[in-house]
């Protein structure tokens, strides 16, 4: 898996909240057997009207979004459907990082991304990032104010950075073991293939049939 | 203090604790279906891996299957699917329930049905909806493609503990209300992603008194709410359930006793504690219905589609985009939502139980004219019982049709799917934007709920109907 440290790019912005993977990747696009091909399907029923045809109002279409790396969305997105044909899809599009706001209700922090999604993305390289509401309601603003805004995700600091005459930067907390998998680019299977010994020893005590 | 019937699961299942913080969890059952093993397998063959335990590891078609003539699969990207499933578990040596098979069905149907699914068991599928397994105190999730991968290679999969969430349903729903008006009155008090992160055990008088698929239908639904995985402590009714019928895979004879004295264990003990906790009355909550686009967004049979600004956890923009795509207008009561197409099937409501409730509804009436209602057994024996019942005579009769296994129009991969415009009540879990076709517009509800609505033509409230 390709090492994410740092990225600079394009930011684009999707004002939706609860974006669902059968959004991402339509539901058409899962027969494929193989792992590539799925960023030109990414968003297809948002993206294209019934006539096949680009629809002009979505923001993957506009000229300003075009050849962005990275994506701001609201509360909750890839929530749905497990499939990780919606984490290719996003990343082979050409986005690096998705950005989604965690948010308070009754005194409890629900988190930006739905649990699938953010592990998916962790095991393709694609970074996922949660600010507060505010923090993503800034960049919100910031885009519609400067045309071609880009921003730089240092995943080592935790720090995301409009770049911008006047800087604006946003620190942000990440799991420990997500960041680690992410800047090493590690290979999962061949570290747990590691623990051998101890896989080999659980299998010895544990009894299958009774759990 | 005392552990929850999570902790103990996981705790059993440790193998070994990663510096990160993450965990190695074994696991016991692994669950695979067409639409995302493919490249999983591809994985394993370009890294010269093995699957470590095929024996392990069960298959089955589901996703993409046809529910009519399904042994000429017309398109040919499926037909492929369906191929590279049953070449790589040739390859592998994995048990495959194919479409010949009678044993063929629903992954989440057929794994309880064969006895695979038992307590205290971890379980994963490349399926959000492998939750459902949970009703029988199995921790069950579901996984990417990625792990799916991990998981053959390595029987494991790397973890970071969830937190527990506590979800009482006290009281006992009023019949004609079910579990499934249980499941969506929560999903709407807590959020698509109130459960984000958590684990829920499902607990509390009105669980008790449900039955097997009923607690099922409960435990489907957590992924709606964020949660990976939904729990019911194991009793007497899952005991019954695991020691009757047909169940290939289930401890039988001493064995049988041995796991029984084991299971009785696995429940929370009184003063264990959870991160978070919720109490619903289940004897208040009313037949729940969606009018949105996730299932959030649901309110009372008796309710009204909502004013944007009025839903809470939804912005207006949010609301006013759901019901533009659902074309619906504020202030409408739900009970004149009028539908043409009806959905009685999908992991959450396509076992025995929901086809005899139909039945009893159809019984002796007729689908409302210009109503198309679609019955698809959760699996080939689902369909058999059903057959033997004569469950499908009663269903035809009425003007429904009568469907071979699979996941149909829950997801419309194969050719069962709405057309735009056309309005469905379904029985299934999700009515995101184009789910169940493109333009296609969902509202969620129980089997009785869907029943009522295609004899009427809209929803009506079943509590001052007449249920047959």
């Amino acid at each position: 898996m390709e090492a994410f440290k740092s990225h600079r790019g394009l930011i684009a912005t999707l004002d939706t909240a609860n974006v669902d993977t059968d959004q991402i990747i339509a539901k058409q696009f899962l027969k494929s057997i193989k792992k590539t091909g799925f960023g030109e399907h990414v968003f297809y029923d948002w993206r294209f009207s019934p006539d096949g045809k680009p629809n002009p109002e979505f923001p993957l279409n506009q000229d300003r979004f075009r050849g962005a790396s990275i994506l701001v969305a609201r509360n909750n997105f890839g929530c749905g459907s497990s499939r990780e044909h919606a984490v290719w899809a996003v990343h082979q599009y050409g986005f690096k990082a998705v950005i989604a706001p965690w948010k308070e209700s009754n005194g409890l922090r629900i988190p930006g991304f739905a649990d699938i999604f953010r592990s998916n993305s962790t095991k393709n390289g694609l970074l996922t990032v949660e600010l507060s509401e505010v923090e993503v309601e800034e960049i919100f603003q910031m885009v519609n104010r400067y045309k071609g805004l880009e921003a730089t995700i240092n995943l080592e600091e935790q720090r995301v950075t409009l770049n911008l005459p006047e800087e604006i930067s946003f620190h942000f907390e990440i799991d420990q073991s997500i960041k680690e998998h992410l800047v090493r680019g590690l290979d999962e299977i061949e570290q747990t293939l590691q623990h051998e010994n101890a896989i080999k020893a659980f299998e010895s005590r544990h009894n299958l049939q009774f759990g | 203090m005392g552990k929850t019937l999570f902790e103990k699961i996981w705790e059993q299942h440790l193998v070994t604790s990663r510096p990160d913080g993450t965990v190695l969890l074994y696991i016991d059952r692994h669950l695979i279906h067409e639409v995302t093993s493919p490249q999983a397998f591809e994985g394993l063959r370009m890294t010269k891996r093995r699957v470590r335990c095929p024996e392990l590891t069960l298959a089955t078609m589901d996703h993409n299957v046809p529910t009519v003539d399904r042994m000429n699969i017309k398109d040919p990207i499926s037909k492929a699917q369906i191929e590279a499933l049953t070449q790589n578990c040739a390859e592998f040596g994995i048990t495959l329930y194919d479409l010949k098979s009678d044993r063929q069905g629903i992954v989440h149907i057929i794994g309880p049905e064969l006895g695979l699914t038992l307590p205290g068991t971890t379980i994963v599928c490349g399926d959000s909806h492998t939750s459902t397994h949970g009703a029988f105190g199995a921790l069950a999730f579901g996984i990417g493609t990625s792990e799916v991968e991990h998981v053959l290679a390595t029987q494991c999969l790397v973890q970071k503990r969830p937190k527990m969430f506590k979800v009482e349903f006290k009281g006992k729903p009023k019949p004609p209300v079910s579990a499934k008006d249980l499941i969506l009155k929560l999903i709407g008090t807590i959020g698509t992603a109130g459960g984000t992160g958590y684990v829920l055990e499902y607990c509390g008088e009105a669980i008790r008194s449900l039955s097997m698929e009923a607690r099922m239908t409960i435990c489907n639904m957590s992924i709606e709410a964020g949660a990976r995985a939904g729990l019911i402590a194991p009793d007497e009714t899952t005991f019954n359930y695991i020691a009757e019928g047909n169940r290939p895979f289930a401890p039988k004879g001493k064995n049988f006793e041995k796991a029984l004295a084991f299971w009785k264990t696995l429940p929370t003990d009184p003063n264990a504690k959870y991160d978070r906790e919720i109490i619903i009355d289940a004897s208040q909550v009313a037949p729940q219905v969606t009018w949105g686009t996730n299932p959030g967004m649901v309110t009372d049979v008796t309710g009204k589609v909502p004013e944007p600004n009025q839903v809470p956890g939804y912005s207006a923009k949010d609301v006013e985009q759901a019901l533009a795509y659902m074309g619906l207008k504020a202030g409408t009561p739900i009970t004149e939502i009028k539908i043409n197409t009806v959905f009685i099937g999908s992991c959450t409501n396509s076992r025995i139980e929901d086809l005899r409730i139909a039945a009893k509804i159809f019984k002796g009436r007729k689908v409302a004219k210009n109503v198309q209602v679609l019955v698809v057994p959760g699996s080939q024996q689902v369909r058999k019982q059903a057959e033997a019942e004569g469950l499908d005579q009663i269903l035809k009769a009425a003007g429904c049709e009568w469907r071979e296994a699979g996941c149909s129009m829950c997801l419309g991969m194969n050719p069962d799917q709405l057309k735009p415009g056309e309005r469905a009540a379904s029985t299934s879990n999700r009515n995101f934007e184009g789910r169940q076709g493109k333009g296609g517009r969902t509202h969620l509800v129980s089997p009785e709920m869907a029943a009522a609505a295609a004899i009427e033509g809209h929803f009506v409230d079943i509590r001052n109907w007449k249920m047959g």
